[in-house]
């Protein structure tokens, strides 16, 4: 079944993958400037977050970019950036392996486990 | 021979069940990711659609870039600049949600350039006067909203998340457009002309932006079945005409349209037949600034060459260069 599943690339390009521009079919555009994936962070004590992509030669390049294209509202405060092609993901055709064995596990949940009313602070 | 006619059936089989299983994913309104397996018709759609729209807020840019310099005062001109570097933000949130679907930022500009990619006709009007910055934000930027609020709910992840942004700048796009065209309405005899003579040209082409009439639309069902879409042209359209039939009485002014009534029975406003020929003459690349545009567009790439070049050979030589200090 697997071999069938076409497969595109987005911020997990997979091994030596430079994103769009290696499975192009127009031959120009290997000079397309390298792709980012950017992540901001909105404030002081938040994660950073996936927000998009961009092109730019190279990080210096990308960050100000970032900066113009993600942060004209004041949405970030801080901004990383990594080149697409080294972000590695799963494979959504694993997810059952990866993920399904979480579910019979209620007893990881708080709420799994039936205690008297009269229990406080617990 | 035979062996491979029956692993053929098998894979076309098997790309049925494919198709099955994503057509449920899409009606549990789950959404579809890069990653996922999705019917080559479901990718082509849209990238045909994704980068359209993409090019539409680059080349959108264009007859608005025309007035930064003429605007009426400090304050306008602010504003305007913001919302036309809004427009360039929001084509590069598209194209990469485009890219996402394994086309090239290249080959798009190339499908722009070369004509093969269409953009929003609209903009293929001139802008003709300062009031026309105000008739393209109420009414064009308004009609985009309308098409885009849905297209947040879109099935497609990269691109309803793309659109989210779009969506929460492009408010204000509109309110200043409105904003401009009541201060003009509440001026001289000479502004408010200005002001009527701009949404008369701007009215039509802006309603034309939703796209043929439902009945001449043959993408609409299947990209209805695949939530791309989620309303048709037609119930946008008519949407969009009940608010500005609305809208324009705080600016004392008319609609264009002798047709426009009130349907009590409806609870919609009737409103008079559209000019389809117009429409289909400015798709065919025959509105006033079709070409003026398209070579802006192209002027602007082949002249931007060197600098995107020179950018690459820095970016390598300074690379280089920090290669041999570690070294």
């Amino acid at each position: 079944m697997k071999q069938y599943i076409n497969k595109y690339y987005y911020g997990d390009y997979g091994e030596g993958k430079n994103g769009a521009a290696d499975i192009s079919t127009s031959g120009k555009s290997q000079q397309e400037w390298p792709l980012w994936e950017i992540f901001i962070r909105s404030k002081q004590g938040l994660d950073h977050k996936h927000v998009g992509s961009l092109h730019a030669t190279d990080a210096q390049m990308a960050i100000e970019n970032a900066r113009d294209v993600y942060t004209r509202r004041m949405e970030g405060i801080s901004i990383w950036v990594v080149e697409s092609k080294y972000i590695h993901a799963s494979n959504p055709d694993d997810a059952e392996a990866l993920y399904d064995p979480a579910n019979d596990k209620a007893y990881r949940h708080p709420t799994f486990y039936d205690l008297p009313d009269e229990l406080t602070h617990i | 021979m035979i062996s491979f006619c029956i692993f053929t059936l098998q894979l076309m089989g098997m790309e049925k069940d494919m198709e099955q299983m994503f057509q449920e994913k899409i009606d549990k309104e789950i959404r579809i990711e890069p990653k996922d397996w999705m019917p080559e018709k479901y990718r082509q759609t849209l990238i045909r659609q994704i980068s359209q729209h993409a090019h539409s807020e680059i080349v959108g840019m264009l007859p608005e870039g025309n007035w930064i310099t003429r605007a009426p005062n400090l304050r306008r001109k602010a504003i305007l600049l913001a919302k036309v570097q809004d427009e360039a933000g929001h084509g590069l949130y598209l194209y990469s949600a485009a890219e996402t679907l394994g086309i090239s930022r290249d080959e798009m500009y190339e499908q722009l350039h070369s004509g093969k990619a269409k953009y929003s006709s609209i903009f293929n009007y001139p802008t003709l006067s300062w009031a026309d910055m105000g008739a393209i934000g109420w009414l064009v930027d308004g009609a985009a909203i309308m098409n885009q609020v849905p297209l947040c709910r879109t099935s497609y992840g990269p691109y309803a998340r793309a659109m989210v942004r779009v969506c929460k700048e492009e408010s204000f796009h509109q309110r200043q457009g409105f904003e401009i065209l009541l201060t003009l309405s509440r001026g001289t005899e000479a502004q408010r002309r200005m002001a009527r003579d701009s949404i008369n040209r701007w009215w039509w082409p802006s309603i034309m932006m939703f796209g043929p009439k439902d009945d001449e639309s043959p993408n609409t069902i299947q990209s209805m079945k695949w939530k791309i879409k989620r309303f048709t042209n037609d119930e946008l359209r008519q949407k969009f005409v009940d608010i500005c039939a609305e809208q324009i009485k705080i600016l004392n002014l008319t609609i264009p349209d002798p047709d426009l009534k009130w349907n009590e029975e409806k609870g919609h406003y009737d409103f008079g037949t559209i000019n389809w020929d117009e429409f289909w003459q400015v798709i065919a690349g025959n509105g006033p600034c079709n070409k003026e545009r398209l070579d802006a567009r192209k002027k602007a790439w082949e002249e931007g060459a060197w600098v995107r070049e020179a950018a690459t050979a820095h970016a390598q030589k300074r690379a280089q260069r920090l290669a041999e200090k570690r070294a």
